[in-house]
């Protein structure tokens, strides 16, 4: 089987580019790293559309100026939307981590319109932490197993750090957050010690409204998420490792296994 | 405060400023933040606080271009944009701080790129965006406004205040003022007559122009110029007897002690009463390039090659990590602009030390950060000097500064520490340091090499030139002052940084440049200089310097210290593909002339010769300084014994009391703010433990994302109290910890490297500082400790720094901080799953004490929160311990170790509460079994800190092993861990204390009222 092509965008103040390469070649794809102003000129190896799954990585784009991810969503609407578009209509599989899932959001990508092609309208916003400043810090999510999410497949509770200040996720009203998890959108949440949806800090370190940490798009191929998968791909990531090495090495680590799902069924 | 350039007059406002607020009914977090610190900081009741960014752009822009960037600005959902000003709501006072001209804005420079892009067109030469920030405040006068405003909001030496009130505000027009700097022609070079002035006037002269130069040195500069104005090369430029000013300027910053290390390199004669005066002919030279050479040549005796790779010779230290990878590592400090501006100090401190590793060879990847501070005691009530920062600020300040710097330049941080005494109230310490990692191989080259020749262009990369940062080095080089300059302050922009060595490392891989060097100190001056060394010279021209404003004389461009610039030499045939890889990712990158073998450092502007001097008269012309030491030893005072705690419950909050001490305290909280684990290679974290809050002896980290289990651990210590009776132990101290912890880490005792970071009050004489002599002394004992340890433990030091000049005097008052030595260990590790961690694994692992403790409370946190003034320092036997240590590490490698800690600040009590913290364990410890020496009381048993010991804890089955792996090394079974999680300390048949681990863990981070 042919492998997978993962385009992971680079450059800007973008910084997770080495881990979440190597996390996509973990699982198999193969991954070009190409610098923002090369695929602004057109520089790529193959045209956008011609990769099966784009990533968006975290990191400090812009320095997350104005607003986190702004300004690097700014400049791939302005030079990229076309190609974007094209890519998604081929069925292309999106991945946004951290400032990545900042960028889809600006962009328009997430959530997205509920049905039809994607119309780059922003419909949310990744708000301060209610607890002001960054934080590094493990967290719990649950995947919602009924989702429609390509990323989500098969996942149920996973361990991985969550690294930022501005992760409140923020739609326009209650209403369209409940709508948002009618229609199985809301791909993870940030889950407590008993494994319930949690707003509380530090469990969920922004305050989001009902926990939500992850957010997928109508048709569950774009998933962007705060924390950082691409943090937790051997078992020796793992913060209790030193002392729980057998069990944390019988299981695939939380973050590896959402690149699998990734490029799974591709 | 003055104005920190001229402002221009902004008569018709070709402006447009737009506004984003927080939508109603969205928390604006900012603001509940600044309400919280005016509360809590300030004592002021203010109301609610809201806030605003505010953003002018220039040249004005057409009113829907205008809504359309207020609207994308302010993106969907939680805020709002306008033109002019958000309309919403009355308030009492409105403060708006924004920068003074000049000073970087990294915020309003990434607007302009996405408005650029947003309207599909450039602002033009003249365009420019300028961002600032609103507070509109609730409950508070005028006057509480503007009192907020200098104390909290804004600090003047760099930004600029405007306080209205609503009705003044509603009143006014939106400002649309700009801190745009006043564009002149350049000024020229001017000539500086030296001949005929006498001591006094070079003194001066000296002082005004603000170069740091001694009467010796600026005489060795006049005589010079005598010499070299009949010389035919300067009189066919048009020079004469007479240094320009770019001249005098440039041999400034290179004889400057923050570039040239003077103090270091000095004759010293060393006396101690009874016994004969000493010369030592350069402390470097012998102490530590010596310590390093003579392990060095063991290493190689012993294995047959050396793992040192590059050292002392370029900006950072480089060792052999694996086949593929060498890591580099460099730790600095930035202490005098942290104390003018902690925010812009710190910043620069990390962003400017990330420099070091990638200006070193041909550039090594940045991997992980470290840093450290020094600071007053945050809650300081008492007297503060005016022209001085509350240490809170700076503490906060600095905070921020590194957090912004290594989370936006995506670096992780390996470890962080905070020391408070009074006597860093007049300067703050801030380390901040970075390892980075080099192929061994990079385009068919040894990565560690930079071959610069004659004939390969200077080729400046990054950033622009401003004002920023003149005089760094001199006024680091200077003791700070009421006066100390306001340009001295730069503000580091990571993300221009981030691009420029994203651009580098392409470039590198594909072989484009022969040699890198970093613009810090000194700037082109030094960058240029020093590397013109290689080739033999230099032609640097001016003229194209890219410059953020018009204006700058030439002597300015050249010594700026303008952040995020490298310098790089460039062949011939690579500069148009370096050149237009710079264009494709958008980093500027300026030809700026040629290096030569003429054997000059030729500055040229507009075709002119702005300077001409000869490579030698410029790194070896300045007189060797001599420094005279003296040394009388201060026998300790025997410590008067406290009685043992008459009940467990008594002991316990003791306990309790001294682990919520500044100095000891959890400081968790404020280290989540700093990115840890970006880039995924980091396997022991700075937070361990069941509830992940207890810190790690040392950090422990992959290499590489290759498959390979190599990894490294990072460490330090610091224990400048000791210096009180003795640097020398201080210095050995230090070290002894710094390496202990690496061990207990897990790694390999046979690779490890330190770093030297020496921070001094003045040790030369003036007329305020009566006892340099003793400042003197303090140094050469602590770089003799500094050299028996190393040369006993093997470990060599490949790279270091030294800051001699930490003392403030303000109103006539000299505050000198304590001599103090950070030691910085990078060690290598053969398989990060094997590293080890404090945190023991379960209830029932058995605990030893290894190494003796003595009764050694002198200068210890006990001592201070005795208000104890005697006792003995405690001092390292570094020949005894080695072996011991080896036998550690072969123990923990042989897998027989389940946990280890390194015993350090505050002594075995706070040690054994850590671990069962990590844990989530209790503990019940009989400390007589504790190896003791004759005389060990319940004090230094307890609190004492006597170098060389660990806590090992290992499984029941295996304590026959351990113990015979540890056999000749004093040690001894303390008892186990339990599931009871209660710390029981006894000693023999008393108990001293006994306490709920939950309980202490509360005073230890100051919850629930505790402490």
């Amino acid at each position: 089987m042919k492998p997978v092509r993962v385009l992971v965008p680079v450059g800007f103040g973008f910084n997770c580019e080495e881990e979440t390469s190597a996390a996509f070649r973990m699982v198999g794809a193969e991954v070009d790293q190409v610098h923002l102003t090369d695929l602004f000129a057109g520089r790529a190896p193959l045209p956008i559309p011609g990769y099966q799954v784009l990533a968006f990585v975290g990191g400090f784009s812009y320095g997350d100026h104005v607003a986190s991810g702004f300004v690097a969503a700014t400049r791939v609407r302005a030079h990229l939307q076309a190609e974007l578009s094209s890519f998604l209509a081929n069925g292309g599989r999106v991945l946004g981590i951290c400032n990545g899932f900042q960028v889809l959001v600006r962009l328009g990508l997430l959530p997205g319109p509920e049905a039809g092609p994607h119309d780059f309208v922003p419909r949310a916003a990744l708000a301060n932490n209610d607890r002001l400043g960054y934080r590094d810090a493990w967290v719990r999510l649950g995947a919602d197993e009924r989702s429609a999410c390509a990323w989500t497949r098969g996942l149920s509770t996973l361990e991985v750090p969550a690294r930022h200040g501005e992760g409140k996720f923020v739609v326009e009203s209650d209403a369209a957050l409940a709508r948002l998890e009618e229609r199985r959108q809301v791909a993870f949440r940030y889950l407590d010690p008993a494994g319930q949806p949690t707003e509380a800090w530090p469990h969920n370190p922004n305050g989001s409204a009902r926990g939500v940490a992850g957010v997928t798009d109508a048709t569950g191929r774009i998933l962007g998420l705060m924390p950082h998968p691409d943090a937790f791909l051997y078992p020796w990531h793992h913060p209790d490792y030193a002392r729980r090495k057998k069990e944390i090495e019988a299981q695939e680590p939380g973050g590896l296994a959402i690149f699998r799902a990734g490029v799974t069924g591709i | 405060m003055g104005a920190f350039l001229p402002e221009a007059p902004n008569p018709v406002a070709d402006v447009t400023r737009i506004e984003i607020a927080t939508r109603a009914g969205f928390a604006d977090s900012r603001g509940l933040s600044v309400a919280r610190a005016i509360r809590e900081h300030l004592g002021v009741a203010v109301g609610a606080v809201r806030t605003r960014d505010v953003y002018h752009v220039e040249p004005a822009l057409p009113p829907a271009d205008a809504a359309r960037v207020a609207a994308e600005f302010a993106g969907p959902v939680v805020r709002q944009g306008a033109v002019g000003r958000v309309e919403d709501g009355p308030f009492d006072v409105a403060v708006s701080v924004g920068y003074r001209p000049g000073v970087t804005d990294p915020v309003g420079k990434s607007a302009r790129v996405a408005i650029e892009d947003l309207l599909g067109r450039k602002l033009g030469d003249h365009g420019a965006v300028y961002a600032s920030r609103i507070y509109l405040l609730s409950g508070v006068t005028r006057e509480q406004a503007a009192a907020i405003a200098t104390r909290l909001l804004a600090n003047e030496v760099i930004e600029r205040v405007g306080v209205q009130t609503f009705g003044e505000w509603q009143a006014s027009a939106p400002d649309l003022t700009v801190p745009r700097v006043a564009e002149h022609a350049p000024r020229p070079t001017a000539t500086v007559p030296l001949a005929g002035l006498d001591d006094a006037a070079l003194a001066r002269l000296s002082r005004e122009k603000l170069l740091a130069l001694s009467v010796e040195e600026m005489k060795a500069v006049r005589d010079f110029f005598a010499r070299a104005a009949e010389e035919p090369r300067r009189r066919a430029a048009g020079l004469g007897a007479a240094p320009t000013d770019a001249e005098l300027e440039c041999l400034a910053q290179t004889w400057s002690e923050h570039c040239k290390h003077k103090i270091f390199n000095a004759d010293v004669t060393y006396r101690e009463a009874g016994k004969e005066p000493e010369e030592i002919r350069s402390i470097f030279k012998q102490y530590i390039r010596g310590t390093t050479s003579a392990v060095d040549a063991a290493i190689v005796a012993r294995e047959g090659k050396s793992w040192l790779v590059s050292v002392f010779h370029d900006n950072a230290g480089v060792i052999a990590a694996t086949d593929a990878y060498h890591l580099v590592f460099k730790v600095e400090t930035h202490n005098s602009p942290s104390a003018l501006d902690p925010y812009g100090g710190a910043i620069t401190g990390i962003v400017g030390v990330n420099r070091d590793p990638f200006g070193t060879g041909l550039g090594a990847d940045l991997l992980s950060n470290v840093w450290g501070y020094c600071f007053g005691p945050p809650a300081w009530k008492g007297e503060l000097p005016p022209g001085l920062l509350h240490p809170r600020r700076i503490r906060e300040g600095v905070h921020h500064g590194v957090i912004d710097g290594g989370n936006q330049s995506g670096i992780p941080y390996g470890r962080g520490w905070e020391l408070f005494d009074e006597r860093y109230l007049g300067k703050p310490l801030v380390y901040c340091g970075t390892v980075g990692r080099m192929p061994a191989v990079s385009a068919g080259r040894p990565t560690h090499v930079k071959l610069a020749r004659p004939g390969d262009r200077i080729v400046m990369v990054g950033g622009r030139i401003g004002k920023d940062g003149i005089h760094g080095a001199t006024f680091s080089s200077a003791e700070l002052t009421e006066e100390s300059p306001v340009q001295a302050v730069q503000i580091g922009d990571p993300i221009t940084q981030k691009m420029m060595f994203d651009f580098l490392l392409e470039a590198r891989e594909q072989g484009l440049y022969s040699a890198i060097t970093d613009n810090g100190a000194g700037g082109l001056s030094s960058s240029v200089g020093e590397m013109a060394k290689q080739p033999g010279g230099a032609c640097l021209d001016l003229t194209g310097a890219p410059l953020k404003y018009q204006g700058l004389a030439p002597w300015e461009i050249l010594v700026s210290e303008a952040q995020e610039r490298m310098t790089l030499a460039v062949p011939p045939s690579s500069l148009p593909a370096l050149l237009a890889l710079a264009k494709l990712r958008e980093v500027e990158a300026t030809d700026l002339g040629a290096f030569t073998d003429d054997g000059h450092l030729e500055v040229r502007f507009r075709g002119q010769v702005v300077a001409l001097l000869p490579l030698d008269f410029l790194h070896e012309g300045d007189p060797t300084l001599r420094i005279e030491a003296e040394w009388t030893p201060r026998p300790a005072a025997p410590a008067a014994p406290l009685a043992a705690p008459a009940t467990p419950a008594e002991g316990a909050a003791q306990l309790a009391a001294f682990l919520a001490r500044d100095n000891l305290r959890s400081s968790e909280l404020v280290c989540r703010t700093y990115d840890h684990e970006v880039k995924a290679l980091t396997v022991v974290k700075p937070w361990v433990g069941v509830h992940r809050d207890v810190p790690s002896d040392a950090s422990v980290f992959l290499v590489a994302h290759d498959a390979s289990p190599a990894g490294y651990a990072v460490s330090e210590a610091v224990f400048p109290g000791y210096s009180d009776q003795d640097a020398h132990a201080m210095a050995q101290a230090g070290v002894d910890l710094a390496v202990r912890r690496v061990i207990a880490a897990g790694a390999r005792t046979d690779r490890i490297a330190a770093l030297d970071n020496y921070c001094w009050p003045d040790p030369l004489p003036g007329p305020s500082n009566p006892d340099a002599r003793l400042k003197a002394a303090q140094l050469v004992r602590a770089s003799r400790g500094l050299q028996e340890i190393c040369l006993a433990y093997g470990v060599p030091l490949i790279s270091g720094k030294d800051s001699m000049k930490n003392d403030a005097v303000v109103g006539g008052k000299r505050i000198s901080i304590p001599p103090t030595l950070l030691a910085s260990t990078i060690a290598l590790v053969r398989d990060v799953r094997r590293a080890v961690t404090l945190e023991p694994s379960g209830p029932g692992l058995v605990l030893l004490a290894v190494g003796e403790s003595r009764e050694e409370l002198g200068a210890t946190e006990w001592a201070a929160a005795r208000g104890l003034a005697g006792g003995e320092v405690p001092r390292c036997r570094p020949a005894e311990l080695w072996p011991g240590y080896r036998k550690v590490g072969e123990a923990i490698a042989a897998g027989l170790v389940a946990a280890a800690h390194a015993v350090g600040r505050g002594g075995l009590a706070p040690a054994l509460f850590l671990m069962a913290r990590a844990g989530g364990l209790g503990l019940a410890a009989d400390l007589s079994a504790a190896p003791a020496a004759p005389g060990t009381g319940w004090e230094g048993l307890c609190y004492g800190e006597t170098p060389g010991r660990f806590l090992l804890a290992c499984r029941p089955g295996e304590l026959d092993r351990l113990r015979g792996a540890l056999a000749g090394v004093p040690h001894g079974v303390l008892g186990s861990f339990d599931a009871g999680g209660v710390l029981r300390l006894r000693l023999g048949g008393r108990t001293l204390l006994e306490a709920p681990v939950d309980d202490l863990t509360r005073a230890w981070k100051r919850e629930g009222g505790a402490a």
